[in-house]
């Protein structure tokens, strides 16, 4: 900590407690509070239940859950290969080459995510590249639009990755195919995990190019948190939230838990 | 036997010139030193050999063959950098079986036993199964040594070996280094390094290269003892430089006459008297020289004191002295005809 003085600590804690603790956590207690809620017309909710995780955790909803995972990894096994792979090629590039990648990858972030729904939509809906009303159209939107963070984690850890590695191995005899798999890939192993992570999380929670392009048997998580509280079950709409956030942090706190060798370091 | 050629070879990077056309060779079995400041093109003389800088113009030749287009991998040389650069998520027996298992050079039962020998080579047999990060600094230059000879390469290149470690193991490193190249007498090795006593106590010959250039190449002794120019002798064993004027049968240095050989330089001419400081005497001798001390520095077993000779801090290296001088103290120093060398002004320094 940079503040030494005792009542300069307390005053940094109270202000942190003031200002921050109300944007990011309160919000999502209320959600939780909701969640068990019957009723909730004064400062707090009233009535408790937990007939809306019921609701939450069968049928539609629990269908929902399984088709948000499945789209999720799916999309982020795909974004992680498709983006590691780009990172890895912009990085052999020269200057001018590497730049343009890093404007293609930024793309997908830069433009709104409406935008990226709205265009895929309308290049997937003729044939001989109709996946409109299938739930690949899902999983190639959200790998677009993830596949831009998971380069840009890659690319950023093989700018840190140093080159003496690579070249020890060259001059040991190991051929460019063989470093990347025996020494760059698994040196890049932390990235990749904290990588997969990002797009997972992400991916769970998409929904404004998901809204466009979701076909009736392929209804992710957040379309059905949407269109619960849009028919006025704010409650259930809360408790499948809930679902949503747990779900996501276990997932991601699973991945985080995977140590690899070269973490070590 | 392998040995090494660099044949006019120059390394630019974006107009600036790092490495000014190189002539060397270094002979089969032969330790060359690099010697030169930081910025002097040999770190990059040697990566060229390495093929990870592409010369702007002229070959690089290992054992004959012309490697210069050829990628890293295909030039079958061990090389050890200042770093190390183990690989973190190997132990260190799969990091000296590297190159073994990459370029499939031994059957796959002989490679324990031939990972065994590199580490045996280099005392580090009883650590195979530890990570790299569980090793001090010195163990972890003895794997890279060890992973470089695993696969038993022609040519050993090492970039500042010793850079990274502290002097006491540096001097241990040093001798196990001349021990290993003992026991493989094929070996050449191309050794990088700012440290003249490192290039001295292990080198065959020394290549002094300042400012991208070559400007001097002999064994240790020639270099120390006879060096041609005044980097050489300045850079190898900080020698005196007097500017001396050169007449028939001695030199005149300010108003006093040395006499010194002074056949290479024509009478008449400027030139630079170079005489090593632990040469030069306290007390009055041949070639005395008189002045005033300005800076006394101990240093154990001598004195190096800073003479003042007609403008000239001129050093001395004496036996640790019983009454050390103060300063300001008036001196005589002086030194033998034949310690002496003369060169004339400029030489090699273009």
């Amino acid at each position: 900590m940079l503040v030494h003085s005792r009542g300069g600590r307390w005053a940094t804690w109270i202000v942190f407690f003031v200002l921050f603790l109300p944007l990011f956590a309160l919000p999502l207690l209320v959600v939780v509070a909701a969640s068990f809620a019957t009723n909730w017309s004064g400062a707090f909710p009233s009535g408790f239940t937990t007939g809306h995780y019921d609701a939450a955790t069968t049928g539609d909803s629990l269908q929902a859950l399984t088709t948000s995972l499945a789209t999720a990894l799916t999309a982020s096994v795909l974004a992680l290969t498709v983006g590691a792979w780009a990172a890895l090629a912009a990085a052999s590039l020269k200057e001018r080459g590497k730049q343009a990648m890093d404007a293609l990858f930024v793309l997908p972030v830069a433009v709104p995510s409406v935008v990226v729904g709205l265009a895929i939509l309308v290049a997937f809906s003729k044939p001989p590249f109709l996946l409109n009303g299938t739930r690949w159209i899902v999983i190639l939107a959200h790998t677009v639009l993830v596949t831009a963070f998971a380069y840009q984690s890659v690319s950023a850890a093989i700018l840190r990755l140093d080159p003496m590695y690579e070249q020890a191995a060259a001059s040991l005899g190991a051929r460019p195919s063989y470093v990347l798999w025996r020494v760059r890939l698994p040196l890049l192993l932390p990235s990749l995990n904290a990588a997969a992570g990002l797009c997972f999380a992400l991916s769970m929670g998409e929904l404004s190019a998901t809204m466009m392009l979701y076909p009736p048997d392929w209804t992710p998580l957040p379309v059905q948190i949407f269109a619960a509280t849009d028919r006025g079950s704010l409650f259930t709409g809360a408790a499948v939230a809930v679902v949503l956030m747990g779900t996501t942090l276990l997932v991601l706190l699973a991945v985080s838990r995977i140590r690899t060798k070269a973490s070590y370091r | 036997m392998t040995g090494i050629r660099f044949d006019g070879v120059s390394v630019a990077y974006g107009g600036n010139t790092v490495l000014d056309s190189l002539d060397l060779t270094v002979e089969p079995g032969e330790v060359m030193a690099l010697l030169g400041p930081s910025g002097s093109g040999k770190t990059t003389a040697l990566r060229a050999v390495a093929g990870f800088v592409r010369p702007a113009s002229g070959r690089v030749f290992i054992g004959g063959r012309d490697v210069t287009a050829l990628p890293p991998h295909r030039r079958g040389i061990g090389m050890v950098v200042q770093q190390y650069a183990l690989f973190p998520h190997m132990r260190v027996a799969d990091n000296v079986a590297f190159g073994l298992k990459a370029q499939k050079l031994v059957a796959k039962g002989e490679i324990a036993g031939r990972v065994a020998e590199a580490l045996e080579m280099t005392g580090m047999a009883a650590y195979a199964r530890r990570y790299p990060r569980e090793l001090s600094g010195g163990q972890q230059q003895r794997v890279a040594i060890a992973r470089a000879l695993a696969i038993r390469p022609g040519v050993l290149l090492l970039d500042e070996p010793l850079s990274a470690l502290d002097a006491q193991l540096r001097s241990g490193m040093l001798t196990e280094l001349a021990r290993l190249h003992r026991e493989l007498p094929d070996v050449s090795i191309l050794y990088v390094t700012h440290d003249q006593v490192e290039a001295l106590t292990l080198a065959d010959r020394i290549a002094v290269m300042d400012r991208a250039r070559l400007r001097d190449c002999g064994t240790p002794q020639e270099l120390y003892r006879r060096p041609r120019t005044e980097f050489t002798a300045s850079f190898v064993g900080n020698a005196n430089l007097l500017p001396v004027r050169v007449e028939p049968g001695y030199v005149s240095f300010g108003g006093t006459a040395l006499a010194v050989a002074t056949e290479s330089v024509a009478v008449g001419a400027s030139a630079t008297l170079c005489v090593r400081p632990h040469l030069v005497g306290l007390g009055d001798g041949p070639n005395a020289l008189r002045g005033r001390i300005s800076e006394v520095q101990w240093r154990g077993s001598t004195h190096r004191l800073y003479v003042e000779v007609d403008g000239h801090a001129v050093k001395a290296d004496v036996r640790e002295l019983r009454e050390t001088p103060a300063l300001g103290d008036e001196v005589t120093l002086h030194f033998a005809s034949e310690d002496a060398v003369l060169l004339s002004a400029g030489v090699g320094d273009g």
